[in-house]
């Protein structure tokens, strides 16, 4: 009787470890994970997965101090988080899994159908206050941002207001759900969405960085990298746990894998050079 | 013997209730202390991330600098080094960003002795360099200069206007807006809840008749039992445009949404505290106003309202209790900008939903998280003083004005 107990527990103990992944971080790279895995485990029913958001650097330090076995980020990691593994000894191993198009988005109404980084620079640090300034009607520009805690802010930070920081004076919502109701609601209202969320609701405008050439936030535009607010989305793992995570890494390398982030809004990596 | 026998249980039982007494409070106390020690951590720190260094060219006249004048450099709303005591020059500002797409070029980016290099050679070069490094990238025979930067201080934070805690190089933990921008959502929630609570508590207490009552009531208190995320979506969805129509705003999500929200969760507590104040007026003191010929409106306002007084401002501190702890509804209504509030119609940042928004992602033990924290300890005096308050004033209570 003991030692079938012993066995079942034993036994309980060691499926788990081979079997359960833990994915932990980013709360941008959650939807796609997730309906990967939901996939990948109609072909492998045996595995087991969960899954957890948190945010990037949550993900990273996980995998830090081995919490986790794969961690989610939506952007670089860090060069003291690298330090980190270094010190432990360990090996991180950085992937890209797809890429995601931040499309600015305004009111349906409003007429302005084109920005310049530079404009929109301006207008997230308070320096443009009025649609007329940009050639649109007389009404005041209403900028709505992602809580500081997200990755989407600090990327938009990032790249396009280049490091510096937003006024004081954006209203700032805690999910991507909620600008898109805010905007949607506000005549004057400005934002920022993945290209996943963009719906009838609000309007993107084109964009340009060299303000010459305006490009539409398309996954024909993002795939071939015309429009300029695009991120890669990671997935990073210890290279020790390789053949542990491989199966997972291959099914989102697969052409299947690519195409269920296409299906889903994201930017697939088919036909991609590999670094 | 059974005599006995109940005594030590009486007593055991005695016993227990005292440790769960004990361990209580031992417990609060022990938050408070937990609160407070990581809310003034912040002070310890410096203003810029222990790991980063700030470094000049070693020709550079400037010595240190605060973390305003970093961050408006960084921001390039300062461009000239004239502009903070320095010589005549444009800013060069240099980050480890642009470092990083330098060096991915050419070599493998993990060579440390290689990139020290570099950094030493950029700011050898530049005499105009400001430049936000880590100090791992340091050579040890660096040719810059180190700018000293210093700790976070109390005053900067008490009375800072800006509060950017993730900015980089020096984030901005200014306080004021915050906790403005809590005082203003709950005193206009206040205004707002005050007259229609003080009513409805006057007319159930003193003008509807038993059967009214026995549906009002209920009703009331059910309110108190909606929970709060759904008061914040249907203050998002409902109250937001119909502000902005209203008043023709350009936004909806202001400090009067917070108000009202505030207003519609904070009466249950009003009515029943003052329903409850009104009810314990002696039924002789009332048949005597009436009987010296006072009209029931006359008795209502000059002996129902002064009698029960201390008991109508219980009901009132401890509604602006509720409001000012109020975390979910009015992160989803006031928009969170961090400005000092100048009316009613502008969007307000308030210090629950501070916490609440950002709490999940600063790092364990990092500044942002201990300025986090020292918000949670402002939060707590200004809750504690409203209950001594309550407290204060409930006591007198029965020190009738007659």
């Amino acid at each position: 009787m003991k030692k079938t107990i012993l066995f079942i527990v034993v036994n309980v103990l060691t499926l788990n470890f081979i079997l359960a992944q833990k994915i932990k971080g980013s709360d941008t790279v959650i939807p796609l994970i997730q309906t990967i895995t939901e996939d990948f485990l109609k072909y492998y029913p045996e595995s087991d997965m969960s899954i957890s958001g948190g945010g990037s650097g949550v993900g990273i330090s996980a995998l830090i101090d081995n919490s986790t076995d794969i961690a989610m980020a939506s952007r670089k990691i860090k060069l003291d988080e690298k330090n980190r593994f270094n010190e432990k000894r360990l090996i991180v191993v950085e992937k890209i899994i797809a890429y995601d198009a931040l499309a600015i988005v305004v009111h349906p109404s409003n007429p302005v159908n084109k920005l310049s980084r530079m404009q929109l620079e301006n207008i997230f640090r308070g320096k443009i206050t009025n649609w007329k300034q940009v050639g649109g009607k007389d009404l005041k520009i209403v900028v709505y941002t992602r809580e500081t805690s997200s990755g989407t802010y600090e990327f938009f930070k990032e790249s396009v207001l280049k490091h510096k920081n937003y006024m004081s004076a954006v209203l700032s919502v805690p999910a991507t759900g909620a600008v898109i109701q805010s905007i949607s609601q506000t005549a004057g209202a400005i934002g920022y969405i993945g290209y996943a969320y963009l719906n009838k609701y609000v309007k993107s405008i084109k964009i340009s960085y060299d303000g010459i050439n305006y490009f539409e936030p398309t996954y024909k535009n993002a795939k071939n990298k015309s429009y300029p607010i695009v991120r890669p989305l990671y997935l990073y793992y210890t290279k020790n746990k390789e053949i542990y995570v491989k199966k997972l890494m291959d099914y989102i390398f697969s052409i299947k894998g690519q195409n269920t982030i296409k299906t889903i809004g994201y930017i697939d990596l088919i036909n991609e050079k590999k670094d | 013997m059974k005599k006995k026998i109940r005594k030590l249980f009486e007593l055991s039982i005695e016993k227990i209730f005292l440790l769960c007494g004990t361990i209580t409070s031992i417990t609060i106390v022990l938050i408070i202390l937990f609160l407070f020690r990581e809310g003034f951590g912040l002070f310890k720190n410096n203003s810029i991330d222990e790991d980063y260094a700030i470094v000049v060219n070693s020709q550079n006249p400037i010595n240190s600098l605060t973390s305003r004048q970093i961050k408006n450099i960084f921001d390039t709303d300062i461009i000239t080094w004239k502009d903070v005591g320095g010589r005549d020059e444009n800013i060069l500002v240099f980050r480890t960003s642009d470092f990083n797409d330098y060096l991915a070029r050419d070599k493998s980016g993990n060579d440390m002795q290689y990139i020290s290099s570099v950094v030493n050679d950029i700011v050898k070069k530049n005499s105009n360099i400001i430049a936000f490094i880590p100090k791992t990238l340091l050579p040890k025979t660096f040719e810059g200069k180190v700018i000293d930067i210093g700790k976070i201080q109390v005053k900067e934070v008490f009375i800072g206007t800006e509060w950017l805690p993730t900015s980089q190089p020096s984030p901005l933990f200014g306080l004021l807006p915050l906790i403005l921008g809590t005082m203003w959502v709950s005193f206009g929630a206040i205004l707002i809840a005050l007259p229609f609570g003080l009513g409805v508590a006057i007319y159930i207490a003193e003008i509807a008749h038993d059967r009214t009552r026995k549906y009002i009531k209920p009703v009331i208190e059910l309110l108190a039992g909606i929970p709060s995320v759904v008061f914040g979506f249907f203050g998002l969805v409902v109250i937001v445009p119909l502000i902005k129509e209203t008043f023709n705003l350009p936004v909806g999500e202001t400090a009067i949404a917070g108000s009202i929200i505030l207003a519609i969760m904070s009466l249950p507590t009003i009515i029943t505290i003052a329903e409850d104040s009104m009810r314990t007026v002696p039924r002789s003191v009332k048949e005597a106003s009436l009987a010296l010929g006072a009209t029931h409106w006359q008795t209502i306002w000059k002996i129902v309202i002064p009698y029960s007084v201390s008991g109508i401002l219980t009901a009132i501190v401890l509604g602006i209790g509720r409001a000012i702890g109020e975390t979910m509804a009015v992160l989803m209504v006031t928009g969170n900008s961090a400005i000092i509030p100048t009316s009613f119609f502008e969007p307000v940042r308030t210090i629950p939903a501070t916490i609440a928004a950002e709490l999940g992602e600063a790092p364990k033990g990092g500044t942002h998280y201990e300025a986090l924290f020292l918000l949670g300890c402002i939060l707590f005096v200004i809750t504690l003083t409203i209950s001594v308050v309550a407290e204060l004033v409930s006591s007198n209570k029965h020190k009738s004005p007659f």
